[in-house]
């Protein structure tokens, strides 16, 4: 048996308009996997977008105790928190509301003004009961409003003009510290999944050498990148003859810096569900596979697309990218800054997890899919350094990258993520013997995938692999306090009169209805 | 005395209003007056002072009158309804809050009912289509800050339907880019009569009725600047072509639909090509589709419980197995009912007689037994119900989540308390599913076993009822059964 | 009299809306959604005057209604039944299996009924299944 602190999951897209968009236009996704329930479970079914019930059921499956819903429109936010509230309590859940093309803080950063962008998101975080600061393609999204985009982080974005996604990525990190909220900023950055995009992500990623974190929860980074896998793409197309990997420049520059998390996003080679508030790149997408398309774009806020997508592993693109999430897992120096995701559902299935596992902690599991199943495993090689790496994750690096680390960056590390006396109690068991399971990779994604045992806030969960208890859900948010501001409030009033199509009064999320077990954390920035 | 509340959310159409303000007695019991709706919407606020209203549950009589019961016996009798029967239909859920939503869909799970929505009348064939193609679309805000071209397709009539639609969204509103108000946008209304919105447009291009299709695939082409015949659904070509140039000139372009495309025949295709103008326009210029929906306020949100998180699919649920199967078609309440495959019926939040279901499907439900849970004072369902529950009015005596027709959510207000000792549909909806439990003998799932025993014995019997079956020759019920044993694709799973 | 041929369609009205809301078992209800709404050409082809009960048939069923003139016309060939118990005695049920029936594009008979009354939405409902 193996024994960790329960999961802590930095970025799923589990709840919100758009999975559930992508549940409801995708009937597919559930063909020959819903099932009927069984003891304390309830019907479930769906495999990239599942049903709630099943998403909390996965979880549990999987010994996590946390997951952190990684976009929330905020006009939205009523949506979200009513399905955070009727996925199964097993989890305790937190959401990231999106600012990166919002129109309050594209006006205040073009004018620098760092205050007042940190009283707004101390707003809406207390309106939407969100939980810190997310950023989607800066400017790309407001951009697409008229069917453009940014792709890189010095375009300007209509309008808007003076504000350019550099303003915007530092003008927020310099607000969540100023605010000096749990988590770090968190990013999704311009140009996701286009070759020759980690220039890009270089140029975002030095933003935050101007910032050092300021917060009282131990975190001790400023910037978080999501999915870092989509943003390490070098040359010009995706065929064999240019596209390469450039996951080792991106990751040796995060190497070398102390600030700067990530999530890999690891491609899984399966037919999945891509969702994102990335309006232009969904657009783009539907363009390259000509499946269905979903968008919505949301007033002064967000936009946000969704397209069934196919990772196939018969093509050399598919391979190459699976190849470049798992070397931005093997390249890492220190695993407290590199956390496992698929980007749930965008790069695989949150029930792969366990699988993304065994390619990390075997170099044997990654040269089979090499080998057996990649058809173009040589040529993927050949463009990528998965074949120059033979590191092996090892359990107490998993532990670091599943559960000690997205609990500090996500400020959360007092409750979550270890075994030290004085946290939350939430502990797993899996069935993986560290001696003898060694000789064979399937034995950790089965291990990983069947936990044991459960332990919640010191309740028994899972037993012997069965679920015998719903737990008691918490929904994080942060209530952060700044000085009055009436600057900001007259704005704010004079938004809603004029441009929203709700009123200010209805636009708050309060009640028992969503929030219904709330966990409150208080940030004080009045000093 | 009277107070003023604001901000409230007017329960009528997906519209959902936000702005309105409601006069009440000083006492909080009485409706005086209602700002800023409609006159669908305030008639809707004061319908629920009407003093005839019905406030307890009744019961039909053998002679056709009705008597008064407690609401627990109203508890206990559509409980043994949805357990007793093999194959109930718990329809409606349009009229309702997500919450009540989400405590039917336990029942139904509970019950192994099935379960529909009004989509099933009104946009079902939209999502249809969703699945088919996908849908670009934008909040109706983004629409009023932006769009400058305005299309309103087949049956869209929102100076009837949705009243102050084009006041708030989509026409007159002077949004952030749209500072003109309507001057700023140009108006095209596709519809074979000259309605109302018509006679307000820029363009009218007044079709044969039915031939959506074949105009919105002429548009395709236009846009693409191939050739054209000279009349397309009654439409001279040069209208055409001028139709498209106005779409692609457009900064932001946006179709609404409404159910001249959905009832029509052609259906969800009707739709799915509006949406591939859409993605056409948006190689052009920027371009959006919104679905007109919501003749009743929530049909949206039901939809999203249910399509979204609580099942998969958002309409045509067919539970009867113990896990979720969705299939139109088969699974929808006009072609369950109108085959004979329900034994009761279950109607929430919506009027299936008066409203929109053809008499045929009517006709059956009056031979079944069925509930009505209805806050009206005399909904025409009741008519064919053995049991009439009424309840308090979502939105007026009580709040609760509610999706606009651009899936955004908002929470509905309550203005005045309900009549003394009324239940709400969401108290009413626990009671039986805490009853359907009990009656279940505390087990946690549904017995599935003989619900699936029993739906093989009616693939066996080619779909046919007991009484049906039981008229059929030896020989007939023979072959059937043989015939259904050599189509293995109709098995239910193991 | 004679009998004409028409395509019939139905929907919404703000009328039949606000007398919904009002009450379906009221008068109201009835005078708002027991219409038929036709061109003056097909009046002529009718050989009556506006106002007049008809009975409209289809392969589906018929209903009393009383026809007015179009107030959202013109639209020759076209009848008009604002949604409503008596659009729906008449409407196509066939879903073709998309579970949406055929509501509008029926094609239906209209015969002028003068004789005849028009059904509250209770009787009528009553009538046809009880």
């Amino acid at each position: 048996m193996t024994v960790m602190a329960a999961g802590v999951d930095v970025h799923a897209h589990v709840a919100g308009p758009k999975v559930n968009t992508g549940r409801n236009f995708r009937p597919e996704d559930k063909l020959f996997n819903t099932t009927a329930g069984s003891g304390l479970k309830r019907m479930e079914g769906g495999f990239s977008v599942p049903t709630v019930l099943r998403t909390a059921y996965l979880y549990a499956r999987m010994g996590f105790g946390f997951s952190m819903e990684a976009a929330m429109p905020p006009l939205y936010a009523r949506h979200t928190h009513e399905e955070i509230r009727d996925t199964p309590p097993i989890i305790d859940q937190g959401a990231l509301p999106v600012f990166g093309n919002n129109w309050f803080v594209l006006e205040y950063l073009k004018e620098n003004e760092i205050e007042n962008t940190a009283a707004y998101i101390a707003w809406l975080l207390n309106q939407t009961k969100g939980f810190g600061i997310k950023c989607v393609n800066p400017g790309g999204t407001e951009s697409w409003g008229w069917g453009m985009n940014c792709e890189t982080v010095d375009d300007v974005v209509p309008y808007f003009d003076v504000t350019p996604p550099r303003q915007i990525v530092s003008g927020l990190i310099a607000a969540n510290e100023y605010l000096g909220l749990p988590h770090c900023m968190h990013v999704h950055g311009n140009s996701l999944g286009e070759p020759g995009n980690y220039e890009i992500t270089l140029d975002t990623l030095k933003i935050a050498e101007d910032f050092k974190p300021q917060n009282d929860f131990g975190r001790e980074v400023v910037l978080h990148n999501t999915h870092l896998q989509f943003h390490c793409y070098g040359g010009e197309s995706y065929a064999s003859k240019s596209f390469e990997s450039k996951s080792k420049e991106v990751v040796n520059y995060i190497n070398s810096v102390d600030n700067i998390s990530y999530d890999l996003g690891v491609v899984t080679l399966d037919e999945t569900t891509t969702m994102t508030a990335d309006g232009p790149f969904e657009h783009h997408l539907s363009h390259m596979n000509n499946l269905k398309w979903a968008n919505t774009d949301v007033e002064l806020e967000t936009g946000s697309g969704i397209v069934p997508f196919i990772y196939n592993p018969k093509t050399f693109i598919a391979g190459a990218q699976w190849a470049v999430g798992l070397e931005c897992g093997l390249f890492i120096k220190d695993p407290m800054r590199a956390y496992i995701t698929t980007d749930a559902p965008n790069a695989g299935p949150l029930c792969r997890y366990p699988r993304v596992y065994k390619w990390l902690m075997s170099a044997k599991a990654r040269d089979d899919m090499l080998d057996n199943t990649l058809k173009y495993g040589d040529k993927i090689r050949e463009r990528c350094y998965i074949g120059e790496l033979d590191r092996e994750i090892s359990l107490y690096e998993l532990a670091m990258m599943t559960r000690a680390g997205p609990a500090k960056t996500l400020g959360l590390s007092h409750m979550f993520g270890s075994l030290k006396p004085g946290l939350e109690g939430d502990v797993a068991v899996y069935p993986y013997n560290p001696e003898t399971d060694t000789d064979d990779p399937e034995k950790i994604e089965y291990a990983f995938g069947n936990a044991a045992y459960l332990i919640k806030g010191g309740k028994l969960i899972v037993n012997e692999g069965e679920i015998v208890d719903m737990g008691n859900k918490r929904t994080f948010w942060v209530n952060a306090t700044v000085n009055d501001n009436p600057m900001v409030e007259r704005d704010i009033s004079e938004k809603f009169r004029r441009y929203y199509t709700v009123t200010q009064n209805n636009y708050t999320v309060e009640g028992e209805h969503y929030v219904r077990n709330p966990y409150v954390i208080e940030v004080d920035a009045t000093k | 005395m009277t107070k003023i509340i604001t901000d409230v959310v007017c329960p009528f159409c997906g519209t959902l209003c936000d702005d309105l303000e409601v006069a009440v007695s000083d006492d909080g019991e009485e409706i005086l007056e209602v700002y800023n709706a409609c006159a669908i919407g305030a008639t809707k606020f004061l319908h629920s002072q009407a003093k005839d209203r019905i406030t307890r549950p009744r019961m039909k009589q053998e002679d056709g009158s009705w008597k008064e019961v407690t609401y627990d016996d109203a508890v206990d009798y559509t409980a043994n309804l949805l357990v007793d029967a093999k194959k109930p239909l718990m329809y409606g859920w349009s009229s309702t809050s997500c919450p009540a939503q989400g405590v039917g869909s336990e029942i139904g799970e509970e019950v192994c009912a099935c379960m529909d929505n009004t989509a099933t009348v009104c946009h079902g064939s939209t999502l249809i289509a969703v699945q088919d193609v996908g849908v670009p679309s934008a909040t109706l805000g983004e629409i009023a800050n932006r769009a400058d071209r305005v299309v309103f397709w087949g049956g869209c009539n929102p100076a009837h339907a949705h009243p102050r639609h084009m006041s708030r969204y989509s026409i007159f509103p002077r949004g952030f880019f749209t500072g003109k108000g309507s001057k700023s946008r140009k108006m095209i209304v596709v519809d074979p009569r000259k309605t109302d919105t018509a006679k307000m447009a820029d363009v009218h291009l007044q079709l044969e009725q039915g031939r959506d299709y074949e105009l919105l695939s002429a548009i395709r082409v236009a846009i693409r600047g191939e050739e054209l015949p000279d009349f397309v659904a009654g439409i001279p070509k040069e209208e055409i072509y001028e139709t498209a140039e106005t779409l692609k000139s457009g900064r932001f372009t946006v179709i609404f639909f409404g159910m001249g495309v959905t009832h029509s025949l052609g259906k969800n295709h009707n739709i799915d090509i509006a949406i591939m103008v859409t993605r056409d326009l948006n190689d052009y210029t920027k371009a959006a589709i919104v679905a007109m929906r919501g003749g009743h306020y929530n049909v949206t949100g039901s939809g999203q419980v249910w399509g979204g998180w609580q099942f998969g699919f958002p309409f045509c649920l067919d539970l009867t197995r113990g896990f979720a199967r969705y299939n139109p078609g088969d699974s929808s309440s006009n072609d369950l009912l109108v085959r004979d495959e329900v034994d009761a019926v279950f109607v929430l939040g919506s009027d299936p007689p008066g409203a929109h279901f053809p008499v045929r499907s009517v006709k059956k439900i009056a031979q079944l037994p069925s509930v009505c849970i209805d806050p009206h004072i005399t909904p025409p369902t009741s008519a064919v119900s053995k049991m009439h529950v009424p309840v308090a009015f979502v939105g007026v005596e009580v709040g609760g989540c509610a999706y606009r027709m651009d899936n955004v959510p908002i929470e509905t207000r309550k203005v005045v308390e309900p009549p003394e000792g009324m239940l709400t549909d969401e108290e009413f909806l626990q009671k039986v599913l805490d009853r359907v439990r009990e009656l279940k003998g505390g087990q946690h799932n549904h017995d599935r076993v003989s619900h699936q025993k029993w739906f093989c014995l009616r693939l066996f019997r080619g779909g046919l009822t007991e009484t049906k079956w039981m008229s059929l020759s030896k020989t007939a019920r023979s072959s059937m059964q043989a015939m259904s044993q050599s189509r293995p694709s109709l098995m239910p799973l193991a | 009299m004679a009998a004409i041929q028409i395509n019939l369609i139905s929907g919404r009205t703000i009328q039949q809306g606000v007398s919904m809301e009002g009450g379906k078992e009221k008068l109201a209800y009835r005078d708002a959604c027991g219409i038929l709404e036709l061109d003056d050409a097909e009046f002529k082809r009718l050989g009556c005057f506006k106002n007049t009960n008809v009975r409209v048939s289809s392969e589906f069923g018929s209903v009393v209604v009383k026809a007015i003139g179009a107030t959202q016309g013109p639209h020759p060939g076209l009848g008009w039944i604002p949604m409503g118990p008596w659009a729906n005695a008449v409407v196509d049920p066939n879903t073709y299996s998309t579970g949406m029936p055929t509501f509008k594009g029926t094609p239906v008979t209209v015969e002028v009924a003068e004789e005849e009354t028009v059904l509250d939405a209770i009787a009528l409902i009553t009538e046809e299944c009880l």
